[in-house]
């Protein structure tokens, strides 16, 4: 009896004769029709890595990437069949994997292409009329807080991680080195990054964790100007309600 | 309740949809009346990939078609993703849903391919046994599709064909009718294709595949037919369409294409050639 756990293992190792009981049709071994299946599974699955990490692709080059795909998919078959979604591994693959020691960034990389995926993927809200913000007293504003778009992603960094995504995508020269937080929005259905500074990203991280905002923008440091975080959430659409909590008396 | 009927979709050529044709297909669908779409895509929580389909699904048919849920595998079905293709198709209600005759999961791993098993009482059970479960959790009949193989099992005690009007007899599902996996199984196992169609529980055919193969050869120099999705349909599979619709009557007819995909109008050439087929046959 041919047992599909014997089948996966030699699936994967191409060292591996294929299982018995697995015949051409007069009953003997197989060895190219096998290959048959063990090609489609890692072809598939480099083609969904590709298809998820674009720009790492780009940094690394297409062997490179090929290469490092037939490692991580022997060692995190997708465990899910939501292909949309396959490499939520690779940060912590890329941290460890000793050939790509020289690209200290390319773990946050993975962390923001996998963001952008799944934020294109979020479930649909409709954000706030900036309206209702601007009509709140002022008094009021330390004791807000707000709820952000399912879409929403923060990817910290100690790496200009926006701008070397930004310059693969634009095809231009990365940036200097320096600290940064991506913020992926959805206004629509294309997911959108921006760069943050780490206060603006603390604050916000804070702000999505339910925070109110007196609290949150302590975390930006002394003379922290929440304005301009404000006005690039607003124009993208990513926050959906806000409460006011009574103070108390 | 349960729909008895097995032809759910119009008798039509269908196209299998890819986001990039979705302004030509709403602009100018040619002969196409209705739409499949892979279950596995549409499992985001919104977006536009769930925008695009509500868009389709008020003008077309749709089918949904899963490639993940394992039917054929060892293990229990993945509940989570039983549940998720609930999900889809209680939203987009969906004129057919359809699944293989494959496995692709063992243990916790997704191997994103339909992997053969060999034909048995054992496997008949389970496979009878995981559709049973499908077609109480989703509340509807599905299709089951014949698949393409590249190697045999010595322990398989039932011919294919046997396997599939036993399923279909036990569990009341319908079955869909890929003649291009049905050429690439025969061409490669070396059987008739046409005694293939002759055998095949035609009574239950809820749906045609039709797409395209790739050519190689085995380490004996014996012809290895792969099925890739990735070019037109072959001469000798629209004869064997021709056969298989003189024995079915209209069915709905469905182009696949989901590598290296054309611009639209090479895909609407390939719907045209299906319509001829269909207007060929005899209502």
């Amino acid at each position: 009896m041919t047992s599909q756990a014997e089948f996966r293992v030699a699936l994967l190792d191409p060292h591996q004769t294929p299982p018995q009981g697995v015949v051409t049709p007069d009953g003997r071994p197989v060895f190219k029709r096998f290959d048959v299946y063990r090609n489609n599974v890692a072809v598939s699955l480099t083609e969904a890595l590709e298809t998820a990490f674009p720009v790492l692709r780009r940094i690394v080059g297409d062997a490179f990437f090929r290469a490092m795909a037939g490692v991580y998919l022997r060692q995190h078959p997708p465990r899910s069949p939501l292909m949309m979604f396959y490499g939520e591994d690779m940060p912590g693959f890329l941290q460890n994997f000793a050939p790509a020691r020289s690209l200290p960034y390319l773990p946050d990389m993975a962390r923001l292409e996998l963001a952008i995926r799944q934020t294109y993927h979020a479930a649909d809200a409709a954000p706030v009329d900036p309206a209702t913000l601007a009509a709140q007293p002022e008094d009021a504003l330390p004791r807000l807080r707000m709820g952000f778009a399912p879409a929403l992603r923060l990817v910290a960094s100690d790496h200009p991680v926006h701008g070397i995504w930004a310059a693969n995508m634009a095809g231009g020269d990365n940036p200097a080195h320096r600290a940064e937080t991506a913020l992926v929005t959805r206004p629509e259905f294309d997911p959108l990054v921006d760069a943050l500074t780490p206060d603006q990203g603390r604050v916000l991280s804070a702000l999505g964790e339910g925070a109110r905002l007196g609290d949150a923008v302590r975390l930006g440091g002394a003379g922290f100007d929440f304005g301009p975080l404000l006005t690039l959430l607003l124009q993208r659409g990513a926050i959906i309600s806000l409460t006011i909590e009574e103070p108390v008396s | 309740m349960r729909d008895t009927g097995h032809i759910q979709l119009p008798p039509s050529p269908g196209v299998g949809y890819k986001p990039q044709h979705f302004t030509a297909i709403m602009g100018d669908p040619g002969p196409v009346g209705w739409l499949e779409v892979h279950a596995e895509n549409y499992m985001g929580g919104g977006g536009r990939p769930l925008a695009q389909l509500r868009h389709l699904s008020e003008r077309f048919p749709c089918s949904v078609h899963g490639v993940g849920l394992s039917i054929g595998g060892e293990g229990a079905l993945d509940a989570d993703h039983l549940a998720r293709l609930k999900t889809l198709c209680d939203w987009l209600q969906p004129a057919s849903f359809s699944e293989h005759l494959a496995w692709s999961s063992h243990d916790s791993a997704f191997l994103n391919d339909l992997l053969p098993l060999p034909y048995t009482t054992a496997t008949l059970d389970r496979v009878c046994a995981h559709i049973d479960q499908v077609q109480d959790v989703l509340g509807r009949q599905m299709l089951l599709e014949n698949p393409s193989s590249y190697l045999a099992f010595s322990e398989s005690e039932m011919d294919e064909t046997d396997f599939l009007a036993a399923v279909a007899g036990r569990t009341g599902c319908g079955l869909l009718l890929d003649v291009n996996n049905v050429f690439v199984s025969a061409t490669n196992l070396g059987y008739s294709p046409q005694g293939y169609i002759d055998a095949f529980p035609l009574d239950a055919v809820g749906e045609i595949h039709l797409g395209g193969h790739d050519e190689d050869e085995d380490e004996t120099g014996a012809p290895l037919l792969i099925d890739s999705h990735g070019r037109a349909v072959v001469d000798p599979v629209w004869a064997l369409l021709d056969h298989t619709l003189a024995r079915t009557g209209p069915r709905p007819l469905l182009i696949e294409w989901d590598t290296d995909v054309p611009d639209w109008s090479v895909l609407a050439a390939e719907a045209h050639r299906a319509a001829e087929a269909l207007h060929r046959v005899p209502a």
